[in-house]
């Protein structure tokens, strides 16, 4: 009894997820030993006599329950379960009639394929197979489903299917491997290329079905943005027109990469872009925005090659269908209004007579809230001011905080833009203040200094302002008051108490504020020395003798020395009180080689960020510095999620204990620092070193006798570039660093992660101060392995 | 182009996860969980992270993301989201938590095929039910080779699916040709307080019905005066521009209506209509929205509101509201719901009305009155008196607008009128049309 229960306390367990899954897929077995039954449940549709129906009911309960198990494979690897173990057991249902399972097999195949390599060569023959069925779906399904799978061997078969299916007969199977080219280029450029893939799929640009040489061109683009050197697409006078033909007649999402490319082409003459133009702007009427907007962007690149007039009538047509943007839905619309605030940067006056959709509504989002506000400041003149400083001041009345001081805001840059409007704004804010809203107040004071810098004639309203001085709690908004007193303190009759009660809690201010208060009281002891006398003495000697701020002691000794000086009596006042030009604008504008650079990228991301796409995406996906981000990446993430796996497989790969891999891995430690020792005898050590030092703990290494060999590491300087990029003491350009530049980051955090480990486990290691370099750069890649 | 689409419900459950490029890895699921689910603060559909961005709309219960590597194109990954979620209710009736559950294999099928290595494909939902079919039975017949026209079939599927008119089936036959057109219009409205017309529009759909054999080309048209093409909209001077407001006149008087823009669905040929006017196409089989535009000249207001809102101390607001039908008497518009919003801290409200019901409803802050038949020309009133609480932290309260619905058939805020709908076919046979006018509040909203 007691062995029993032992032994059945050591059997692999028969309960779990995994044993149940394994269990309904393995129930396929059945079927295969009665194959009439399958045959016979395959065709429903047959009669069949009393006897077939028993069986076929019964082999069918199989097929469900088969079935059923792949969906729930499925469903655990949604959840993000691991069940790569069962990888054998769902590749035996490959083989199937039945296309829904089939597609389930595919989509556990294209997840996992890369855990079982060697199993996947088991599925090929179903895929060449399936790639020559009469059905024209499953040839697309398994050309479609073979791109996917990421491995090797998959790759070496797909040749031939794929040369078939490009030729196919059927424009389905065909645009499926149009696709399929850019995914086997991802895989495996040399081989696309040797094998004449890019030819045909240029040739398929003449296709006579429109979705086909959408899809020709979506994978041709794909690859010359990954390889330029290829010169994939390349827009002849042929193409153009095949491409302008095939603009009217495919899916939406097929006009999108069309226009994409069109807006790319350069086009090479003046009655060119017309044409283009021409062809393109009907597309402003369809019902996708991403369309409109794509022709919008086509349309704007190439009008400037065209008259003025035509820009003039093209302009005036861009215009219904951007406002028509504003109200689709609102992610939509966010991306249409960020890209309509280039447009206007670039056009300002398109939309000059549509200022009322931009209204907010009460239930907008707060991001699309934030950009019309914008938008509105932007179009506004002086016909449609009113109507938007009524708007605004609605605005400014709301709960939301957020909104409200970006509406006040608003209404400054109005007042800063307009000048007719000017004292209808400033009116605006005094009834504002009145409403004593106090995060409204501080915004209000806030926008009122940028009113000063332009129009210093508003110092009527200084008193009103004055009176709300004890509201303020924001170090801005204290600042901006203060800084109005001191710009004024001839005029204010109480200025030397207003800011002697901001010197009196001098310390407590933050370092902003104080900085204002410095040069206010300066202001006001220059306008009427008699008043200030103390007031100056003991703002100076706080924010010297009592402050630790650098920045802050700074000026107060330039102004101590300033107006202590002898020599030159108006010295003090002409640097002071020197005349300010006045402000033009306070409405942000992007520089213009970025706004023409982002035009090109409308509709894109960059667009939506207004940031160039170098700042948020990588480099090119197949650049080598990518590649090997991506590699480090892997391995990161293979050694989180199983750190002992990745150790030992590390240590496998170079062929060496664990023991050894701890040892690399204080080789590692010292690459910056070896690395280093050249930055000193370039030039002279770099702050950034030192900060190094600081961390490491090990400042002594920085001069490492390796000094001599180091012209030659190649890892060595690079990672020291890393070094130095980070610290902005760019010297790139001499060595190797555009190979690994993308790797900086990882490179350093990677490197301090090794030395804590080293710092703790050993001595400093000195015998890696005489490696030579040739260590060192295997150093390097072991740590890339390891991490 | 895309690298995934990831589906969520509200709890940060990953429904669906499919990956299109190698780049897309699990792990991202828990990267969206924590910085989108269950962070309150997010304020914008996109966010980036590193290289990877997530741009994410939420449907119902559920959140569906889209993530992508490079600088994908915005515009088109969130129109795609949101024709995923059309796709879902044309599947499923409701695109929920619930109906992803239930049905997540056939989601992963359609995620299949209308995405091929992140790139959009045919996404359109009549097309797609010819090959994927919620009924797993009658794919399995479909696809067996044992069936000798499966493969057959699928051939004509897949020839329909990409071919020059992928909307439309080649052998439709009715034995009754009919077409309805539905023109429906929502006025949007923000009328200010003190009763000026702040912004008034129009967004019109005109949505048809079509039930023609074979493959009729049909040729539309309205009383419209189109200022699309450019020419002409130099008079738009504003509102306010005495010289815009003659020409709207005259052309008001000629009975025809300006559209400012418009849209069409992809079976109308765009070109002809940038060149001469025509509308012309060949419909789509069943249902579909032909064509939407806007127009923002000669907008008819069916409902004016007077608002008189008081606030009598800090305990006290008092409301009087009147609403007149401005449309002929023998229209009646149906499902009116007004909403008026009270203060947070409102204790009690008594609503009294000359006509329909009102009622407090403390959960969304408003007086609801509804009127089920609103008769034209009419005026009712309702008049209420809110008591509010006294609350430590007076905070000032927003006064957000007063909203409108309704739906008024027969009745079209811009004065659109449909002139012609004509079939041709090569068939030659006669069809019946219908056509159905209707306006409904959009966001009808008044200030006070």
């Amino acid at each position: 009894m007691a062995v029993n229960r032992m032994r059945n306390a050591f059997a692999p367990p028969k309960k779990g997820e995994t044993f149940e899954l394994r269990a309904g897929l393995v129930y396929v077995l059945i079927s295969k030993y009665f194959p009439h039954i399958l045959t016979r449940c395959a065709d429903l549709s047959m009669p069949t006599n009393g006897s077939t129906i028993i069986l076929t009911s019964q082999a069918l309960s199989n097929l469900f329950r088969r079935k059923e198990s792949i969906q729930k494979t499925i469903m655990a690897m949604t959840l993000g379960k691991d069940v790569s173990a069962l990888f054998p057991d769902v590749l035996k249902n490959i083989a199937t009639a039945d296309l829904d399972q089939k597609k389930l097999v595919y989509l556990y195949l294209m997840n996992y394929a890369k855990s079982h390599p060697d199993l996947c060569i088991l599925a090929v023959n179903t895929f060449v197979q399936d790639s020559e069925d009469p059905n024209p779906l499953i040839r697309a399904l398994s050309i479609r489903t073979m791109g996917c799978i990421r491995v090797d061997k998959m790759v070496d078969y797909m040749e031939e299917p794929l040369r078939k299916t490009l030729r196919d007969e059927s424009p389905y199977v065909r645009k499926t491997a149009a696709i399929c080219v850019a995914k086997l280029f991802d895989l495996n450029a040399p081989m696309c290329l040797e094998n004449g893939f890019l030819e045909t799929l240029q040739e398929l640009l003449g296709d006579p079905n429109p979705m086909v040489v959408a899809n020709a061109v979506t994978a041709l683009s794909e690859i010359s943005k990954a390889s330029p050197e290829t010169k994939a697409l390349q827009i002849t006078p042929t193409t153009l027109k095949k491409m302008l033909m095939a603009l009217n007649e495919c899916t939406e999402w097929g006009r999108v990469t069309i226009l994409t490319s069109l807006a790319e082409y350069k086009a090479s003459d003046v009655r060119e872009a017309e044409h283009i133009c021409e062809r393109v702007s009907p597309q402003f009427q369809h019902v996708n925005s991403s369309v409109v907007l794509a022709a919008v962007k086509t349309v704007f690149l190439h009008m400037r090659y065209i008259s003025p007039e035509a820009v003039k009538s093209y302009l005036k047509k861009m215009a219904p269908p951007l406002v028509t943007l504003v109200s689709s839905a609102p992610e939509v619309q966010y991306v249409a209004l960020r890209n309509i605030d280039l447009l206007l940067q670039k056009q300002p006056d398109i939309l000059s007579k549509e200022l009322r959709v931009f209204f907010c509504k009460y239930d907008d989002p707060p991001y699309v809230k934030f950009q019309k506000l914008e938008i509105m400041v932007r179009i506004a003149n002086d016909k449609n001011v009113d109507q938007l400083l009524a708007e605004l001041k609605e605005y400014a009345m709301e709960v939301d905080m957020d909104f409200v001081r970006r509406a006040v805001k608003a209404i400054g840059q109005v007042a800063i833009k307009i000048e007719s409007a000017s004292e209808r704004c400033v009116n605006a804010m005094l009834d504002l203040i009145n409403l004593k809203a106090n995060y409204v107040v501080q915004e209000v004071i806030i926008v009122i200094k940028d009113i000063f810098r332009k129009y210093p004639g508003y110092e009527g309203i200084i008193p009103t302002l004055c009176k709300c001085i004890d509201e303020l709690d924001e170090p801005n908004a204290r600042g901006s008051l203060i800084w109005i007193v001191g710009e004024y303190a001839e005029k204010i009759s109480n200025a030397g108490d207003i800011l002697g009660g901001f010197v009196d809690g001098f310390n407590e201010e933050f370092s902003q504020t104080q900085l204002q208060i410095l040069t206010a009281v300066v202001k006001l002891f220059l306008k009427r020395p008699q008043a200030a006398q103390g007031l100056v003495t003991k703002v100076l000697t706080a924010a010297t003798a009592e402050n630790d701020n650098p920045d802050i002691r700074d000026r107060a000794y330039v102004y101590w020395r300033l107006l202590s000086n002898t020599t030159d009596q108006h010295a003090p006042k002409n640097i002071v009180l020197s005349e300010k030009p006045p402000i033009t604008t306070t409405i942000q504008a992007l520089p213009q080689p970025l706004l023409d650079r982002l035009l090109t990228e409308l509709s894109t991301l960059a667009s939506v960020y207004h940031k160039p796409p170098e700042q948020f995406v990588g480099e090119g996906r197949f650049g080598v510095d990518a590649v090997q981000k991506a590699a480090i990446e892997e391995q990161i993430q293979n050694a989180q999620e199983n750190p002992l796996a990745a150790d030992a497989a590390a240590a496998a790969v170079q062929g060496r204990d664990p023991q050894n891999a701890q040892a690399n891995a204080e080789n590692l430690l010292d690459i910056d620092f070896d690395g280093a020792a050249p930055a000193s005898s370039q030039e002279k050590p770099a702050n950034g070193l030192s900060g190094l030092e600081g961390l490491a703990g090990t400042p002594q290494r920085v001069i490492s006798p390796s000094v001599p060999n180091s012209s030659q590491p190649q890892a060595a300087t690079n990672s020291l570039d890393d070094i130095m990029g980070i610290f902005g003491n760019d010297n790139a350009a001499t060595s190797s660093a555009p190979s690994f530049g993308g790797m900086s980051d990882s490179d350093i955090m990677n490197g301090f992660a090794g030395m804590d480990l080293s710092g703790q486990s050993s001595p400093p290691p000195t015998k890696t101060q005489t490696t030579t370099s040739n260590s060192v750069k295997k150093g390097n890649e072991d740590l890339l392995s390891l991490f | 182009m895309l690298s995934g689409i990831l589906v969520f419900n509200q709890k940060g459950e990953n429904l669906i996860f499919r990956a299109f490029r190698s780049d897309c890895r699990p792990r991202l699921a828990d990267v969206f969980r924590i910085q989108v689910i269950s962070n309150s603060q997010v304020r914008s559909p996109v966010l980036t992270l590193g290289s990877t961005t997530f741009s994410h709309v939420k449907h119902e219960n559920i959140y569906l993301v889209a993530v992508t590597k490079s600088n994908a194109n915005a515009a088109l990954v969130f129109e795609f989201l949101y024709r995923l979620t059309a796709l879902g209710k044309g599947y499923f009736g409701k695109f929920d938590e619930e109906a992803v559950k239930n049905n997540f294999v056939l989601v992963y099928e359609l995620l299949d095929e209308i995405l091929d290595f992140g790139y959009p494909q045919n996404t359109d939902a009549d097309i797609l039910k010819m090959y994927i079919t919620p009924d797993n039975l009658s794919s399995a017949i479909r696809s067996s080779p044992s069936h000798p026209n499966a493969s057959s079939d699928s051939s004509k599927i897949t020839m329909q699916a990409t071919g020059a008119q992928s909307w439309r089936r080649a052998d439709i036959k009715y034995r009754k040709n009919e077409a309805f057109v539905d023109v429906i219009e929502d006025v949007n409205l923000l009328m200010s307080g003190t009763g000026t017309v702040l912004r008034a529009d129009v967004n019109g759909q005109i949505v048809m019905r079509a039930y023609l054999t074979g493959t009729p080309e049909c040729k539309f048209g309205l009383n419209d005066q189109m200022v699309v093409d450019g020419g002409s909209s130099t008079d738009k001077e504003g509102p306010m521009g005495s010289r815009g407001g003659a020409s709207k006149a005259t052309r008001a008087a000629a009975g025809s209506v300006t559209l400012e823009d418009c849209q069409f669905h992809q079976c109308v040929q765009l070109g002809k209509f940038d060149t001469d006017r025509t509308i012309s196409f060949v419909p789509p089989d069943g249902e579909f929205e032909l064509m939407r535009y806007r127009a923002i000249e000669n907008v008819n207001l069916p409902f004016k509101v007077h608002p008189i809102v008081r606030e009598v101390g800090t305990t006290k607001v008092e409301y009087s509201i009147a609403i007149k039908a401005n449309y002929g008497n023998k229209l009646f518009a149906t499902n009116v719901v007004v909403k008026i919003p009270t203060p947070l801290n409102t204790a009690s409200i008594i609503p009294r009305s000359s006509q329909g019901r009102a009622k407090y409803e403390s959960e969304i802050n408003c007086i609801v009155w509804k009127i089920a038949r609103f008769t034209g020309q009419s005026e009712y009133v309702l008049s209420a008196e809110a008591q509010l609480t006294s609350m430590t932290n007076q905070k000032a309260w927003s006064r957000p607008p007063l909203s409108l619905n309704f739906s008024l058939l027969m009745f079209t805020s811009s004065g659109l009128l449909v002139r012609y709908l004509k079939v041709f076919e090569k068939g030659n046979y006669s069809s019946v049309k219908w056509v159905r006018y209707m306006t409904r509040g959009g966001s009808y909203e008044i200030r006070f």
